[in-house]
């Protein structure tokens, strides 16, 4: 066939635009990502030095770190997590083997993915009705549950989805061995879908630790650091919020340490998730 | 329709068998004989693995799957809900189109169905892992790496390791699903051969596509078609001399 030069040159410039169109769309979006790196890093590291793990939150102007926060913000995000994980991982197991088809899953799954979407303001607003206010006090259990909820939504459906992902097959291989079907989602549906529940525990983990609304109402804020769970603590969401806000310079350098640490952790966690998960979908 | 054992080890009578409201088993009724290997044969579609699955109960798992009619294992009627599935499947071992390692050790995956069911010593755990690697012809492959995964093993041999772990709990009945046709040539020989030696042993019921496969291994052979068991007999008499036509259009590749 016998080709239109004109046709063929449009079609070249057609391919050109679209592909500089493109182009430009993953600059701006990965653009974003590198500006945010970028001043984090210089502004965090100009003060980041061994204080900020070493000594806590300072009166304006007397130096000091983030031990206090830093301590705080690990121990809401542990205890949130131990209460998270196994209730997400027995219910993301309910949904993907006895939930698949019935009417409750899928009412389950579609409450799920409202929590999962669902403002961190209002759990935040939520546990400060039903456990701060009976209790007339901030307290690090009320963190600690307000990001339980957080990430619960999280583990669930990652766990659904992953072992949804094991092969009937599998399930039927050992259902016809005599194994029972419980045993058999221990045993065999965990096991397959490790790799995976790991890595959504995993992203969880990086969701809740940079949460900042729903502290606000719960564990509110602590100078100081504390040994009990029942009155506020410090967390370093918080104290970021609260130094960045404030007029005092020292303050201000330690809120982007604090940016930074918490950046530098998630994209930790994040690239662990990962490498957990590919590792083994290769093998 | 054995001559070397008098009862029957299976005997299917008037089976018919729902998915939802669709009838795929119509009103089958046949004998299987123990210490020998019967193939069921028949174009996709046409049961035979839906026969199969009734053995074990296996459409227990799945709501909306029935059986009606009554297939005797023991003087027990096995669809009657009534009868324990469980203790049903420690009689049955299957094996299925794909083979399916689970995901832990060589040796893991043959522990695993004998702790179903008792708890032996180490050593006796041990004795009773290689025996069933042994008697599955895959214990000089793995002997030395007993504790690697069982998906680092080929198609072949992750198939011989489910027939291996089929064989552990010493089942009496093994079902076979279509067991080589996921497998290259020299592991369907393999697993052909491995037939050919558990036929002493077991009650072996084969589904199979592969028509040569079903000459050279089986010593009775059942035609099945729409539901239905047009019929069946000694092998080289379905092979040679059937007495339908279908069956003869069938087994020359006019049909299916």
């Amino acid at each position: 066939m016998k080709t239109d030069p004109m046709v063929i040159l449009k079609r070249k410039i057609v391919n050109r635009m679209m592909i500089a169109l493109f182009t430009i769309a993953v600059i701006i979006s990965i653009g974003a990502l590198a500006a945010i790196l970028w001043k984090l890093s210089v502004a965090g590291l100009k003060g980041f030095t061994l204080d900020v793990f070493l000594k806590s939150t300072p009166a304006p102007g007397t130096g000091g770190g983030l031990l206090n926060a830093i301590v705080g913000s690990v121990v809401l995000v542990v205890t949130g997590l131990i209460g998270a994980i196994p209730i997400g991982i027995m219910a993301g197991t309910y949904l993907a083997e006895y939930g698949r088809n019935s009417r409750l899953g899928d009412v389950i799954r579609f409450c799920t993915d409202i929590l999962l979407s669902a403002p961190s303001i209002i759990i935040g607003l939520f546990i400060y009705g039903i456990i701060v206010l009976p209790s007339g006090h901030f307290s690090a259990w009320a963190g600690a549950a307000s990001l339980c909820l957080i990430a619960l939504p999280v583990i669930v459906r990652t766990t659904e989805d992953m072992l949804r992902l094991v092969p009937d097959s599998l399930r039927e291989a050992a259902i016809a061995l005599g194994c029972p079907y419980w045993k058999m989602i221990v045993k065999i549906g965990w096991k397959a879908a490790r790799p995976g529940i790991v890595t959504g525990i995993l992203l969880a983990l990086a969701r809740i630790s940079g949460e900042t609304a729903p502290l606000l109402f719960t564990s509110l804020n602590n100078q100081f650091s504390t040994s009990t769970m029942n009155g506020p603590i410090a967390s370093l969401p918080i104290v970021i919020f609260q130094f960045a806000m404030s007029p005092y310079k020292d303050w201000q350098n330690l809120a982007w340490s604090g940016a930074f640490l918490i950046t530098i952790t998630v994209l930790a966690i994040n690239i662990l998730s990962r490498s957990v998960f590919f590792k083994k979908r290769t093998q | 329709m054995s001559s070397n054992t008098d009862q029957p080890r299976i005997s299917v009578q008037g089976l018919k068998f729902y998915y939802q409201n669709t009838l795929a088993i119509k009103n089958v009724s046949i004998d299987f004989a123990d210490k020998c290997v019967t193939a069921l044969i028949g174009p996709s579609g046409c049961g035979k693995s839906t026969l199969l699955r009734v053995f074990n109960r296996m459409y227990d798992l799945y709501p909306g799957q029935r059986a009606e009619g009554a297939v005797m294992v023991d003087g027990e009627n096995i669809v009657d809900p009534s009868v324990a599935a469980s203790k049903l499947r420690a009689k049955m071992g299957m094996v299925f189109q794909r083979p399916t390692p689970f995901p832990m050790s060589i040796f893991d995956n043959i522990a695993f169905p004998i702790k179903l069911y008792q708890n032996p010593s180490r050593s006796e755990m041990i004795d009773r892992v290689e025996t069933a690697l042994r008697k599955a012809a895959l214990w000089n492959e793995v002997k030395d790496k007993l504790n690697q995964s069982g998906l680092g093993l080929s198609g072949g041999q992750q198939q011989r390791l489910c027939i291996a772990r089929a064989i552990a709990t010493h089942p009496e009945i093994l079902l076979l699903d279509e067991p080589a046709s996921a497998l290259d040539p020299i592991s369907t020989a393999q697993i052909d051969q491995l037939i050919d030696e558990l036929r002493n042993e077991f009650c072996v019921v084969l589904v199979t596509h592969n028509l040569a496969q079903a000459a050279r291994v089986s010593d009775f052979t059942a035609f099945l078609y729409l539901g239905e068991i047009i019929e069946s007999g000694p092998t080289k008499q379905i092979f040679t001399a059937p007495r339908e036509k279908q069956t003869e259009d069938y087994v020359t590749g006019r049909m299916g």
